[in-house]
């Protein structure tokens, strides 16, 4: 069974449609990236998974529960972390916890245990008595994990949870995220950082509340490109750019940084590509073929214009 | 609905309260700062009138007439007038509201016809004080004019006048010395309790919001009741502290007798305080964020609560149209529950009315706060 499973989940808001038609299908322990845009719909998706938002079509199943109308079931079953840090920042370490297991009735038995796991987790021990504002980004979004798992949910939404947090203080929180995983709990996470795609047992790209694709990394790297992947330098930039998108078997031309991509049906047309450039007056190194980036099939799946960071 | 989420939210809300300098101040200081300002400023008391003297005559008689005038603390005598137009540069000056002129031949009238005028001018531009004044005037001037005219006659030995002449006596109950204090100030507590009760529960939702913290509480499994229960408890308990505060003022600083029993206080001051609570959780459901929220709190509690509740301005001097309005005007009951209780001593019993409307009000508060809770962002 799935732990999530979303058929033709559609919300809009007045004349605007932010998700549209979304299928998911998610498997228990599987963690999964959510990439997209700003204003993609990550967050409108993962608020209908919550039930904080009525579908305006479609249904959704989260850990057993039908979002519309096992709502509260739903919210008993799974553990959020919204975009915008949510934690008491007026209470401490130890209070917003003890909040947090009242609300989800952890039993007290327990709370002392689960308390100083999350603690620990969250690299907060002799600070369990700081007001949580004091804290830096880093603690803080490692607390908030801590408080969205006290009850043991077997699903996980988290929403943008490393945005503004310090590399370092990044590549800690994903630790965290597979230990969950590695007990079983499923995990949604949506991240802009295309580096945390490749974290994520699968990837969900989702463009103008649209579900572009989804697999794994190297699936999404492999099969979606639809060619083989090359970078070489041309000048002029815009006149190599354009020549490129006219010739015979190139799928398409990127600008990439100072250098060109360019996906071509058949490899073994590349020893040619600059010879042809040349005659059209422009002068291009020779082409080396380069494993293609989840950027690369991000740009190649949705308009280059959404890509554009 | 489950005690321990009901209880966590109530520990939560009163952790912040306590850290929180603004809900601070509103729940500990304005009490006190209302009831020193409401309970001695507002007054309808008329005494000690400052009032001018021209005394043309200087005799013995205007003299003790004068001395009349102040007996009784209701006039003050500011200044003596040497003439007609000190008068008028005194009232102009706002030195004096009123002043009593005594003619020349004020004795020898008197003594020779037995009847003899003295005047009063008052100053019309406070109609009320100039009303009330004219009549302590004209109560001391009948009271001396009698004992004038008795201790003539015994001088004299002429008989008392006492046929044809009927006598009243006034008598006043629960507040025998006419004491506007005595029924200002249970009323201050109404107000007090509208104001500090209504301000801090609409903040409470709407902080939630504007931090940003709301989001993550309603993706758990707390129910609408659960958290307004929760979050409207602590405050109910300040509420109550601050009633008990204000009213062991009223008793034990303002001196108003208190004649009633605790119990029907307690009840009906608790069924007010929900009343109030309740409007401003309501509000704070309603409008998302806290300036907002605590100004139409504002609106909706102090103004009916000073101007139609019959604190100061009693309802049934009102056009019948004000005085339908007061009628949803949940404070009114509670001021005439706090008069009745503290200067009837009425039992609850007998208050089963004003009582019914304010439990009628806390019911119909509380259900419209708890459906208008969504757990929803949309």
């Amino acid at each position: 069974m799935s732990a999530i499973l979303a058929r033709g989940l559609t919300k809009k808001f007045g004349a605007f449609t932010a998700v549209n038609q979304l299928d998911l299908d998610i498997a228990p322990g599987e963690v999964v990236g959510f990439i997209g845009p700003n204003g993609a719909g990550k967050s409108t998706t993962i608020r209908l998974l919550c039930g904080l938002l009525r579908p305006s079509a479609g249904t959704a199943i989260v850990a057993g529960f039908d979002i519309a109308r096992q709502a509260e079931a739903v919210r008993a079953h799974i553990g959020y972390m919204s975009q915008k840090f949510s934690l008491y920042a007026d209470l401490t370490v130890r209070e917003n916890l003890r909040f947090f297991a009242g609300l989800y009735r952890v039993p007290e038995a327990e709370f002392e245990n689960r308390s100083a796991f999350a603690i620990d987790m969250a690299g907060l021990a002799g600070r369990e008595d700081a007001l949580v504002r004091t804290l830096a980004g880093g603690w803080k979004q490692r607390l908030a994990l801590g408080c969205a798992i006290l009850h043991r949910p077997p699903v996980l939404f988290l929403d943008e949870p490393t945005s503004g947090v310090e590399p370092q203080a990044r590549r800690r929180f994903w630790d965290l995220i597979h230990a969950q995983a590695a007990d079983g709990v499923t995990i949604l996470v949506s991240t802009h950082y295309m580096d945390e795609a490749e974290y994520c047992n699968r990837i969900a790209l989702i463009d103008a509340g649209r579900l572009v694709a989804m697999g794994s990394p190297g699936t999404l790297r492999g099969r979606h490109l639809g060619g083989a992947l090359f970078e070489l330098e041309g000048a002029p930039l815009g006149a190599a750019l354009a020549a490129l998108r006219q010739m015979a078997g190139v799928i398409d031309a990127t600008a990439f940084g100072d250098g060109l991509h360019v996906l071509l049906r058949d490899p073994q047309d590349a020893p040619a590509l600059p010879e042809k450039l040349r005659a059209q007056n422009i002068t291009a190194s020779a082409p080396r073929p380069i494993m293609p980036s989840l950027e690369d099939v991000f740009v190649q799946l949705v308009s280059h214009h959404a890509a554009t960071p | 609905m489950k005690l321990r989420r009901l209880f966590a939210i109530a520990y939560k809300e009163t952790l912040q309260v306590w850290r929180d300098p603004r809900s601070l101040a509103v729940a500990l200081l304005m009490p006190a700062m209302q009831m020193v300002l409401l309970g001695y400023g507002v007054s309808l008391d008329i005494r000690h009138v400052p009032l001018c003297v021209y005394d043309q005559e200087q005799s013995q008689i205007s003299r003790a007439l004068v001395a009349d005038f102040t007996d009784g603390g209701w006039f003050d005598i500011v200044s003596y007038l040497p003439d007609e137009r000190a008068l008028r540069a005194a009232m102009d000056r706002g030195t004096c509201a009123g002043a009593l002129t005594i003619p020349v031949d004020f004795t020898r009238v008197l003594t020779s016809t037995g009847t003899a005028n003295v005047q009063t001018v008052f100053d019309g531009t406070d109609a009320n004080t100039t009303n009330i004044a004219t009549g302590y005037a004209q109560a001391i001037v009948a009271q001396a004019s009698a004992d004038f005219q008795s201790r003539w006659g015994q001088a004299h030995a002429l008989p008392a006048p006492t046929r044809g002449v009927v006598d009243l006596e006034p008598r006043v109950w629960f507040n025998e010395g006419l004491d506007s204090r005595n029924f200002i100030v249970p009323g201050v507590v109404a107000v007090i309790l509208a104001l500090v009760g209504s301000q801090l529960t609409s903040l409470t939702v709407a902080r939630e919001w504007e931090r940003g913290t709301m989001e993550q509480l309603i993706s758990t499994p707390v129910t609408a009741l659960e958290l307004m229960f929760g979050k409207l408890a602590p405050y109910f308990l300040i509420g109550m502290l601050d009633a008990a505060f204000c009213l062991a003022a009223t008793v034990f600083w303002f001196d108003v007798p208190f004649r009633g029993n605790l119990l029907a206080l307690t009840v009906t001051t608790g069924l007010f305080a929900l009343v109030v609570l309740g409007i401003g959780y309501l509000l704070s459901v309603r409008i998302h964020n806290q300036v907002g929220a605590s100004q139409v709190a504002l609106l909706v509690t102090l103004l009916p609560t000073t101007m139609l509740s019959g604190y100061t301005f009693p309802i049934d001097q009102m056009p019948l149209a004000v005085q339908a309005i007061s009628l949803i005007v949940f404070a009114r009951y509670y001021v005439t529950i706090l008069r009745a209780v503290f200067l009837k001593g009425s039992p609850l019993a007998w208050l089963a009315a004003p009582v019914f409307a304010l439990i009628v009000t806390a019911c119909i508060i509380i259900w419209l706060a708890a459906r208008s809770f969504r757990k929803r962002l949309d």
